[in-house]
């Protein structure tokens, strides 16, 4: 019973966002219950479905029951539920955020984009066929656009067409790297091109790892690592502050496939050898500079925010990177924090655009804001936890990074020298943003206003809050989330579970499929002998492993047909 | 008067859709059936032969590649509208479609 709760992620978004839009199109009360019914219903599945993921090997839905690799599977295994689970509190804190915000009143159909977002990024988690993430991340990217432009405005349809043009000129590429791999493997079952993979001679490998560095270009799009993170910084700022901050979870989609593909289709050990590692590291090294530079070059805080999530990808990729199970761990418990807190601070930027008027974000003296201490407050803490310093949970992380690569210096030293960097960015912005205001002497008439048309401020702080609680419950439980980690990434690191989670018991499935439909048949040709012996036909050649049917069984079945013609002639 | 007006709009649309910028826009679109045809051609296609199971017959072409070349072409064309739709509004509101946004514009 419990498989048939794996698509339920995907399913309730697809069922609830057309609802949305068809049936509750003009009654924003309706849709903003609806929608938070939906977030909420989502992260309870989630919980149960991370439960029933860590106690045993992964789990699989096999679409339509046909059997892999013909048909699309979904797996749920740690890593996915994970994923999941992340991606749930982060919808719903956004949901929650966008309507005390009153975001989603300044333009039509947020909360139905929200929730096909929701099922694209569940979805491209949840898939085990490698065509089906290409479908998914199409679905995440068509309502990423939506949401990126909603509320409308010049400088957001700008960096929108920026931001379509770009990830379309991706999604070729990713249909390029699916035919490359096709052409060569025959197959685009994740589970079931591990297997074939694996199998092929050395000689034979070059156009299997063109399509391994194609569909790596394309995550590495997807994830903005460098040379390819031009997309970000425009992106991020201009969006509207809720889906920018949903946008944490986008980088994380990409990261999430190199992941999963570079540790269970091309591993490090086998066909194409260390190719991932060696193209990853450095691009991962300068990601991470060129993030972090970009904090302190930054000249407003959106564009500081935006860069830290560049950052912070560089560094989660300098820990995947390594391809070693305890990197790894490190690597996970880093995105965690980092998907937690760059939502965290895309809220507060929003929160103190909201709030300072004709200033927006930029680094220039304004006057006081309203809830200017508890947003500085607010800055602050997101700060030191996305810089990385102590006792927020991104010290933990990097601290968990720096300890999985002991020896390589190149890397301490980067990360060090760059959250040096980044600390210095931080206290700048900080500074300018919220310091600076106390010596600005404002009139009376100029002073900022209050934020327009939000519904219950309280209800955008708390919801910015959840997220900065999270980085905090990440760190007091830093001891049994490492230790759950660990078991995921020696989950990845056998990559043997989830293909035999996929592939095996094909057999075993196809007599048992084949008993059951022989006794349906028997059932019907008692009442209806005409039609009976027509599907039997068909049947008896569908169901193929007769030989191993208990002739007992079959004679029982077929005595009382007169299927001559296309039964085989074993079952007479 | 209204005539004139709803000339006027259709020629504006006729040159934001020929204009370079919106033109330089689309040009990801040409791509995908490109790489359509890719899949095609390395889908291991065989002419003249059935893609489903039936009786009697031991020579089949490989379904696969259709079916994702359908989901391509069908995504791609969706997509495509979309980008039609944004380059319009974008110059509609800006008035050009340029992709590399100049600095004074992005952020805010």
């Amino acid at each position: 019973m419990m498989e048939h709760w794996i698509i339920a992620p995907v399913l309730i978004p697809a069922m609830l966002a057309p609802l949305i839009v068809l049936w509750m199109r003009y009654d924003l009360v309706t849709q903003r219950v609806a929608s938070i019914l939906g977030m909420s219903a989502l992260l309870v599945l989630a919980i149960v479905l991370m439960v029933s993921a860590s106690m045993g090997p992964p789990e699989v839905y096999r679409l339509g029951n046909w059997e892999p690799p013909y048909g699309i599977v979904l797996v749920l295994d740690r890593l996915s539920a994970l994923m999941l689970l992340l991606t749930s509190i982060l919808g719903l804190v956004i949901v929650l955020y966008a309507i005390g915000s009153g975001w989603d009143k300044r333009g039509w159909h947020f909360h139905s984009l929200m929730q096909f977002q929701m099922m694209g990024i569940n979805g491209a988690f949840l898939t085990g066929d490698a065509f089906n993430l290409f479908v998914f991340f199409e679905v995440l990217l068509i309502a990423s656009y939506g949401l990126m432009i909603h509320g409308g405005g010049r400088a957001r349809l700008k960096s929108g067409v920026q931001y379509v043009v770009y990830n379309l000129a991706g999604s070729t590429l990713f249909l390029f790297a699916l035919g490359t791999i096709y052409a060569t493997a025959g197959t685009l079952n994740m589970a079931d091109l591990a297997v074939k993979v694996a199998e092929m001679p050395t000689e034979q490998t070059a156009l299997i790892k063109v399509g391994a560095a194609l569909l790596m270009l394309v995550f590495a799009v997807k994830a903005a690592l460098v040379p390819l993170q031009f997309w970000l910084p425009a992106t991020y700022t201009n969006a509207p502050g809720p889906v920018a901050a949903l946008f944490a979870i986008m980088t994380k989609v990409g990261t999430y496939a190199i992941v999963r593909v570079y540790t269970l289709i091309f591993p490090i050990t086998g066909t194409i050898g260390t190719l991932a590692h060696d193209v990853l590291l450095p691009s991962a090294f300068l990601t991470l500079a060129i993030g972090m530079i970009g904090i302190l070059g930054a000249r407003d805080m959106g564009r500081t925010v935006a860069y830290a999530v560049i950052g912070s990808v560089g560094t989660m990729m300098l820990a995947f990177a390594q391809f070693t199970q305890g990197a790894t761990t490190a690597g996970l418990y880093y995105m965690i924090h980092s998907t937690l807190t760059a939502g965290a601070m895309f809220l507060i930027a929003d929160l103190v655009r909201e709030r300072r008027g004709r200033w927006g974000l930029g680094f220039t003296d304004a006057p006081l804001m309203k809830n200017h201490g508890l947003m500085a407050g607010m800055f602050f803490m997101g700060a030191i936890a996305m810089a990385g310093m102590p006792p927020l949970s991104g010290f933990l992380g990097k601290l968990m990074i720096l300890d999985a690569t002991r020896g390589q210096w190149a890397l301490w030293a980067t990360v060090l020298v760059t959250s040096l960097i980044a600390i210095v960015g931080y206290a700048r912005a900080g500074s300018q943003v919220f310091w600076r205001s106390y010596a600005v002497e404002a009139e009376e008439d100029d002073l900022p206003p209050a934020p327009k048309d939000a519904s219950s401020p309280g209800l955008a702080f708390t919801a910015t809050g959840i997220l900065l609680a999270g980085s905090v419950a990440l760190t007091a439980l830093a001891g049994p989330a490492s230790t759950w980690l660990q078991g995921t990434s020696a989950q990845l690191f056998t990559p043997s579970q989830y293909i035999d989670a996929v592939l095996a018991g094909a057999e075993e499935r196809a007599q048992e499929a084949a008993r059951i439909g022989a006794h349906e048949h028997g059932h019907m040709e008692v009442s209806e002998e005409m039609q009976a012996e027509d599907a039997h036909g068909g049947d008896a050649n569908a169901a193929d492993p007769h030989a191993d049917v208990p002739p007992a069984d079959q004679a029982d079945t077929h005595t009382d047909t007169e299927t001559g013609q296309d039964a085989p002639a074993a079952a007479h | 008067m209204m005539r004139s007006v709803m000339k006027g709009g259709l020629a504006g649309l006729l040159v934001a859709v020929l204009g370079a910028g919106v033109m330089s826009l689309i040009f990801p679109a040409p791509k995908e059936p490109g790489a359509e045809i890719k899949l095609f051609a390395t889908g291991r296609l065989v002419i003249n032969q059935p893609p489903i199971l039936r009786d009697g017959v031991t020579s089949y072409t490989d379904p696969i590649p259709q079916a994702l070349v359908l989901t391509a072409i069908v995504i791609s064309f969706g997509m495509t509208a979309v980008v039609v739709m944004l380059a319009l509004g974008a110059f509609i509101e800006a008035g050009n479609d340029r992709i590399d946004l100049e600095e004074e514009e992005d952020g805010q």
